[in-house]
C-alpha cells in the first residue's frame, strides 16, 4: 500500500521551517508536525537574549502565525512525540498509542542539553536552556541583586550572562578550559569575549572543575569547585553542550555516528526517511567533511534540502555554514569552519570591537572568517570562502582595500 | 490591513495581508511566499530577503541610505539592481496598501 503524508518528527525550527518548504515547493497531500513542547514551532536564538530580557513576546518567537498551519493544512500534533519508527511499513508509533503512515518521514528531533554527572543537579534552581519553558524558568530567577552561576563558557552561557547582566543579576561562568568558546572559536576571539564580559561586571573563572552543586531546602545554594571554593548562587545555568536525540533512529536501524547520518540531500541510510538540523551528522560539501552542526541556519538549509528532494527539485547549491551569537551590543557572526587554518590575519581594530579574524589554510584560501559588529566583513567572507578564494594577508588587513574589492 | 503583492521570478503573483509596523519581509514569511528566505529572522545581516520595488513604489519606499548597513549587506546579494531592498527593512505603512515586489532568481 503507498502512503501520501509526511510526517516530521520534531516541531522546532528545522521541522516548522521543513513543513513550510514542502507547500512552497508544492507537497500538495498531508503534513503532519509532531512535537513534544506544546507550543508550535518557535525561535530558539532570542530565548537566551530579547526573550530572556522580555524585548521579545511569544508572537515574536513564533516561526510563523499559527493560522499558517490551518491555512497551510499543516496538522500539528502537539505535546505528542513518535516512540518508535517501523521502516518496514512506513509507519510511527506516538506516545499516546496512535499510529500513522508516511510516504517519507523527516526527523528534526534536535538535540538535547548535556549532561554531566554532579551531585546536586536535581535541586530546584539547576537550569539548563534548550526550551521556551527552560528560559521562563531562568527569567524567573533573575534580576537586581539575583546571583547566577554559569556552568559552562560557551555560546548559550555567555548569551544568558550578556542578558543576565542587563537585568541587574551577578554573574559568574565557570569554565573548566583554559578560555572560554574554547572548542568553537579562536584565543583572539575568546579572550576578546572574556574581557568584554569582565568589563560588564561578570566574574569569569577559568581552568575550574565543577565538583557538586551545594543546596539547602532543595534548591541550590552554591557551585562547588574542583578546589574547594563555593561561588554562592541563587541560580545555576548547565551549559556544557548538546547531545543529538538519535536514539528513535538508531533502534530503527538507521545509521548513526554522534547524530543521524545524511547525505547532501538530507537522507538517511533508508531512502524514505530524512533527517535534518541538530540531531544530524551531515556532510558539508564546501569541506568534504562530516560534521554535526547546531544552527539555525544548517537547520534551515538541511530542511530546504529535504523539501527539495522530496519534492522532485534540484539540490540546493553548496552552501557555507554559517553562525551568530549576540551579546551586549555585540554581534558575532561566523562564516565557514576553520578546518586546517594555520593562520589568523584579523582586519579591522579589536580594542574598538569592530573586527574581524581571517582564518587561512597554508596556500591562502580562506577557511572562515569570524566578524565582530562588522557584518560587511561577515557578508564578503561568505563570498570569500563560498569561492574558495585565496587572500594574502596585508591584502586582507588593509582597510582601504573594500570588502567588495576582496571578495570579487 | 495593507496588502503587498510579491511576484515570484517565474512570474507567480502573492497578494498577502499584513498589520501596519510589520516588515515586508515578515509578511512573506508569515504567509509562506517562496523565494524570501530571510535566514537571519529579520536583523538586516544575511541578505536572504532581496526584492525589487516596483517602478511605481519606489518613491515610496525609498532606497537604501548610502553607506547603510543595507546598502552595505545588498552588494553581496546576488543579482542586485538600482530597484532592489531588503524586505526586512520595508517597514508597512498605510501608504504602501498596493505595493509590488518582485523577487531575484535566488537568495544565495
Amino acid at each position: 500500500m503507498t502512503h501520501d503524508r509526511i510526517v516530521i518528527a520534531g516541531a522546532g525550527h528545522a521541522g516548522g521551517s521543513a513543513a513550510a518548504m514542502l507547500r512552497q515547493l508544492g507537497w500538495k497531500t498531508g503534513i503532519t508536525l509532531v512535537g513534544e513542547e506544546p507550543l508550535p514551532p518557535y525561535q530558539r536564538p532570542p530565548l537566551s537574549k530579547a526573550w530572556l530580557t522580555g524585548e521579545a513576546d511569544a508572537e515574536a518567537l513564533a516561526l510563523r502565525p499559527l493560522a499558517f498551519y490551518n491555512d497551510a493544512d499543516i496538522e500539528l500534533r502537539l505535546g505528542v512525540t513518535v516512540t518508535k519508527i517501523d521502516p518496514a511499513e512506513h509507519a510511527v508509533t506516538f506516545n499516546d498509542g496512535d499510529t500513522m503512515h508516511y510516504a517519507h518521514l523527516i526527523l528534526a528531533t534536535g538535540s538535547r542539553a548535556r549532561r554531566i554527572p554532579l551531585p546536586g543537579l536535581d535541586q530546584a534552581n539547576v537550569l539548563e536552556l534548550r526550551t521556551a519553558a527552560d528560559a521562563d524558568k531562568l527569567k524567573a530567577v533573575l534580576g537586581p541583586g539575583k546571583r547566577l552561576a554559569v556552568v559552562g563558557g560557551g555560546y548559550i552561557g555567555l548569551e544568558a550572562a550578556a542578558s543576565a547582566r542587563a537585568l541587574g543579576a551577578e554573574v559568574t561562568i565557570i569554565e573548566r578550559e583554559p578560555r572560554v568558546l574554547a572548542r568553537v572559536a579562536c584565543e583572539i576571539l575568546s579572550t576578546f569575549f572574556q574581557d568584554f564580559h569582565r568589563s560588564q561586571g561578570v566574574k569569569i573563572i577559568l581552568n575550574a572543575g565543577v565538583q557538586a552543586l551545594e543546596g539547602a531546602n532543595g534548591a541550590v545554594t552554591g557551585v562547588r569547585l574542583a578546589d574547594g571554593q563555593v561561588i554562592p548562587c541563587d541560580a545555576a545555568l548547565i551549559g556544557v553542550g548538546g547531545v543529538p536525540n538519535e536514539e528513535l533512529a538508531k533502534v530503527a536501524g538507521i545509521s548513526c555516528d554522534g547524530g543521524i547520518v545524511v547525505d547532501l540531500d538530507a537522507r538517511t541510510s533508508d531512502p524514505a526517511i530524512f533527517a535534518i538540523g541538530d540531531c544530524t551528522k551531515r556532510q558539508l560539501p564546501m569541506y568534504e567533511r562530516t560534521m554535526r552542526l547546531e544552527s539555525v541556519p544548517n537547520a534551515l538549509e538541511q530542511a530546504k534540502q529535504a523539501a527539495s528532494a522530496i519534492c522532485g527539485r534540484p539540490r540546493p547549491p553548496p552552501e557555507v555554514p554559517w553562525f551568530w551569537s549576540d551579546q551586549y551590543e555585540l554581534r558575532l557572526q561566523i562564516a565557514g569552519i576553520p578546518f586546517d587554518a594555520t593562520e589568523i590575519v584579523v582586519r579591522g581594530d579589536v580594542a574598538a570591537g569592530k573586527f574581524a579574524l581571517f582564518h587561512l589554510t597554508a596556500d591562502g584560501t580562506v577557511q572562515a572568517v569570524e566578524a565582530v559588529n562588522a557584518s560587511t566583513e561577515f557578508m564578503g567572507g561568505r563570498r570569500i570562502v563560498q569561492r574558495r578564494k585565496k587572500l594574502t594577508a596585508d591584502r586582507i588587513a588593509d582597510m582601504a582595500i573594500t570588502m567588495q574589492e576582496l571578495a570579487s | 490591513m495593507p496588502k503587498i503583492t510579491f511576484i515570484e521570478h517565474n512570474g507567480t503573483p502573492h497578494t498577502v495581508e499584513i498589520a501596519l509596523g510589520k516588515s515586508v519581509m515578515q509578511a512573506a514569511v508569515d504567509n509562506n511566499v517562496p523565494g524570501i528566505d530571510a535566514d537571519c529572522g529579520g536583523e538586516c545581516a544575511c541578505a536572504t530577503c532581496h526584492v525589487y520595488v516596483d517602478a511605481a513604489w519606489l518613491p515610496k519606499t525609498g532606497l537604501p541610505v548610502e553607506g547603510s548597513q543595507e546598502a552595505s549587506m545588498l552588494s553581496f546579494a546576488a543579482v542586485t539592481q538600482d530597484d532592489s531592498r531588503l524586505s526586512c527593512q520595508i517597514t508597512v505603512t498605510q501608504a504602501l496598501d498596493g505595493l509590488v515586489v518582485r523577487m531575484p532568481e535566488g537568495q544565495h
